[in-house]
């Protein structure tokens, strides 16, 4: 099962480390990871994407709690709620790819971002599998270079994470 | 007003502590110059610095208090983290102080830097690294406290030598207080679960305690106790947990797993309910986690949520500390209307007390008494006659431990000191020495094979300094005995490296050559008149280097990989 957990963090040097070490520590793996300060400069806020059973993630919320640095998590897969991923893809455009690739574009939502006579760079924002059927969209042979930020994600509604 | 470095040792007395186990150097020498110009916390000074942290250790599961250790970078950094990993693992606080190079040179491979914050990361509760002087009492607090409450461990401090400059002085108030947003350890139990679980105790027919490590670390001891006789259920403990119920008691079933009692580990599988007790379901305890007592339901009480359903699933979990749920427990049988079930209680002991006949390791002796060796499991029992079952006895790691385990019945907790986690050998000379700081009218004992004690030996020459006269016990079978063991089991006896070919130090030699007292023992008929001989030289370190029969095995032994708890090997020729 695919997890988002949501980590309320110290912004302390050392306190990514040691969230990043627990998950290699103890074998958890990790699909994406984000971290930035918060409105609150004291405070960091990390997502994680990880994959494992409900023991498995049991016991990853469990150890992550245990982290003095850590100040609080949420679940957001156990609630409704919103997840996004930006990506920037450099793709081939020249001739009659250039029109195609638009209209893909387009359907997707996303935004050409930048523009050469050969090379087309576009953003896409969105859920995850979004961003993977847009590339299945495009195919590989037209894609010359992929950048993504890794999931971010909200509970919708009145539900917050904070102190 | 004061010097980063006056601060610390301020911070330490502040905190109550008596001893820094520790060895100086280079980026710690400032350090090392606030505490010569005080004279109130007192700095022992080790011959390793993993001794340093063996020893703080050793003094911590004696007393309860909080070890210290203070290194220098680097190599002094590196020495200690064997220790550190220790403490770890069997969730021993500690405040270790490690000195650090000068901030600006972090990260230029400056000489004697390493990256302490990282390399012990995986190894420790919490760490801290001093950015400014000003901030030095705030993390001490903080750091012991941390140390110490929760599920305890090991945290360490590291000092870049810039914020303990002489030089540079700052006001100075130790907070009385501190605030942690993010670490509140649960206390109480939840009183729904705790309900629950009395009921499910009241019910039980077959049932066992469990009791660990976590009611030794926490107080809980005399609660166990009187909840086991409220109950009249019998109690089998972890190697981490003994002395917590007493050893020689008629409800007490021995220790549990591996080598563990026929009677514990065959009342574990066949029990209907198991009470789990600041104990974490260990492989060395289960065996197989899925042929673990197939027909019990389990509760589990620890302080660590992280513990609980992590090997094994928990039917009734609850977290809390074990001395609050044990009391919240007695509360509710106490008011209780209800009764527990005599007669199947008292069907299950006959059942045990058949087992315990059959098979009981102190029924009758298993093992050969009859040949003109000295068994191992006599010098233990001899150790136990000699000091009235009374000393403290830090141990080593290999058969010998086990022996130590088995035959020498802990009375009380704090009485064995011994790493059950990480299994450390060269644990048991620097433990015992740190006790020995906290008990100068106890017999204090090193239970050890000629293997282990040669991995931290040199503490000879710190207890001649300080004037620590342990008593070193040494089951010489000339072979890395437990190793060799698994090597006779699993591998046909294809002895690979574990003989020293004769190339052993003449440990009577060795101990003249320190100071001490060195006897040998190789006749039976000599066993008690030199362990009398031993414990007399009240004021000696004495090594008796007992040559004992090098073929002994140690039994029980769970069979593993794909057995169950009641699967074990009796003797070499018997199984379960
Ligand atoms: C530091 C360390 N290295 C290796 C081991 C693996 N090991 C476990 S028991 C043992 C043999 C110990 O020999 P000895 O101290 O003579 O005790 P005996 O088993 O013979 O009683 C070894 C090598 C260990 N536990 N610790
Ligand atoms: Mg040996």
């Amino acid at each position: 099962m695919r997890r988002i957990i949501s980590v309320l963090m110290e912004n302390e040097p050392g306190a990514l480390s040691r969230v990043v070490g627990l998950f290699s520590q103890r074998g958890y793996n990790i699909e994406t990871l984000t971290v930035a300060p918060t409105e609150d400069a004291t405070l960091s806020r990390l997502t994680v994407t990880t994959i494992g059973d409900e023991h498995k993630i049991e016991q990853i919320t469990k150890n992550l709690n245990k982290l003095i640095d850590v100040v609080k998590l949420v679940d957001l897969t156990e609630g409704s709620h919103i997840e996004r991923e930006l990506m920037m893809v450099k793709l081939k455009a020249s001739g009659a790819q250039r029109a195609e690739i638009k209209r893909c574009v387009d359907i997707f939502r996303g935004q050409i971002i930048d523009v050469t006579n050969t090379v087309y760079t576009v953003q896409i924002t969105g859920a995850s599998d979004k961003l993977d059927a847009f590339m299945d969209a495009v195919g590989d042979a037209a894609i010359l270079e992929v950048v993504r930020t890794g999931v971010s994600g909200i509970s919708r509604g009145e539900k917050v994470l904070s102190l | 007003m004061l010097s980063g470095g006056d601060m610390l040792i301020r911070s330490l007395q502040e905190e109550g502590v008596e001893l820094i186990f520790g060895y100086p150097g280079g980026a710690a020498l400032h350090i090392y110059d606030a505490i010569f110009r005080q004279d109130k916390v007192k700095h022992i000074l080790v011959r390793h610095e993993q001794a340093a942290t063996h020893a703080a250790d050793g003094y911590t599961r004696a007393t309860g208090r909080v070890g210290t250790v203070l290194v220098t970078s680097g190599p002094g950094a590196t020495n200690a983290i064997t220790g550190i990993a220790t403490a770890h693992m069997d969730s021993i606080p500690m405040v270790v102080i490690s000195g650090q190079v000068f901030a600006e040179k972090i990260g230029e491979d400056a000489f004697q830097e390493t990256d302490m914050m990282g390399i012990s990361r995986p190894i420790v509760k919490h760490s801290f690294m001093v950015k400014h002087a000003s901030e030095i009492p705030e993390i001490v607090k903080k750091a012991y406290h941390i140390a110490a409450t929760g599920r305890p461990g090991p945290v360490v401090i590291d000092v870049p030598k810039n914020t303990v400059n002489p030089a540079e002085t700052f006001p100075f108030e130790y907070p009385k207080k501190i605030k942690l947003r993010s670490y509140s350890p649960a206390t109480k139990g939840h009183s729904g679960q705790i309900k629950k679980a009395v009921g499910m105790l009241q019910q039980a027919k077959r049932p066992v305690i469990y009791s660990g490590g976590g009611v030794v670390q926490g107080e809980a001891s005399e609660l166990l106790i009187e909840l086991a006789r409220k109950l009249n259920f019998p109690v089998t403990s972890t190697l981490m947990g003994l002395g917590a119920f007493p050893g020689d008691d008629a409800q007490f079933l021995g220790m549990l797993g591996m080598h563990g009692t026929f009677e514990a580990n065959t009342a574990m599988h066949h029990s209907d309910l198991i009470l789990a007790v600041g104990a974490r379901f260990d492989d060395r305890v289960t065996n197989t986690t899925g042929k673990f007592c197939p027909n019990a339901k389990i509760i589990h009480i620890d302080i660590d949520p992280a513990s609980i359903s992590k090997t094994i699933v928990a039917d009734v979990p609850i977290v809390g500390a074990v001395d609050s749920v044990l009391r919240d427990m007695l509360d509710i049988l106490k008011s209780s209307s209800k009764k527990t079930d005599k007669k199947a209680l008292a069907d299950w002991w006959a059942q045990i007390e058949d087992w315990r006949e059959r098979h009981g390791i102190n029924v009758k002796p298993r093992y050969n008494t009859s040949g003109d060796k000295i068994m191992p499991q006599d010098v233990i029992k001899m150790l136990y006659e000699v000091t009235k079952g009374d000393a403290i006895v830090a141990s080593d790691v290999g058969q010998h431990q086990m022996f130590a385990a088995q035959y020498y019945p802990f009375k009380r907790p704090r009485q064995w000191l011994n790493s059950g986690g990480l299994g450390t050998m060269g644990f048991g000379l620097p433990a015992a020495m740190g006790a020995a700081f906290a008990f100068r009218d106890k017999d204090i004992v090193c239970v050890t094979g000629e293997g282990s004690i040669q991995m931290c030996i040199q503490e000879l020459s710190t207890l001649t300094q300080y004037g620590l006269p342990v008593k070193i016990i040494c089951l010489n079978n000339q072979a890395l005995g437990m190793v060799k063991q698994w090597q006779d089991m699993v591998y046909d006896s294809r002895y690979s490296e574990i003989h020293y070919e004769d190339s052993l130090p003449d440990f009577v030699k060795l101990m003249d050559a320190y100071g001490h007292v060195g006897i040998r023992v190789k006749k039976r008929e000599e066993l008690r008149e030199k362990m009398e001989q031993c414990f007399a030289l009240k004021d000696r370190v004495v090594f008796l280097d007992v040559y004992v029969d090098p073929s002994e095995h140690v039994y029980p032994m769970q069979v593993a990989p794909e057995g169950s708890m009641r699967d074990m090997w009796l003797s070499k020729t018997e199984r379960t």
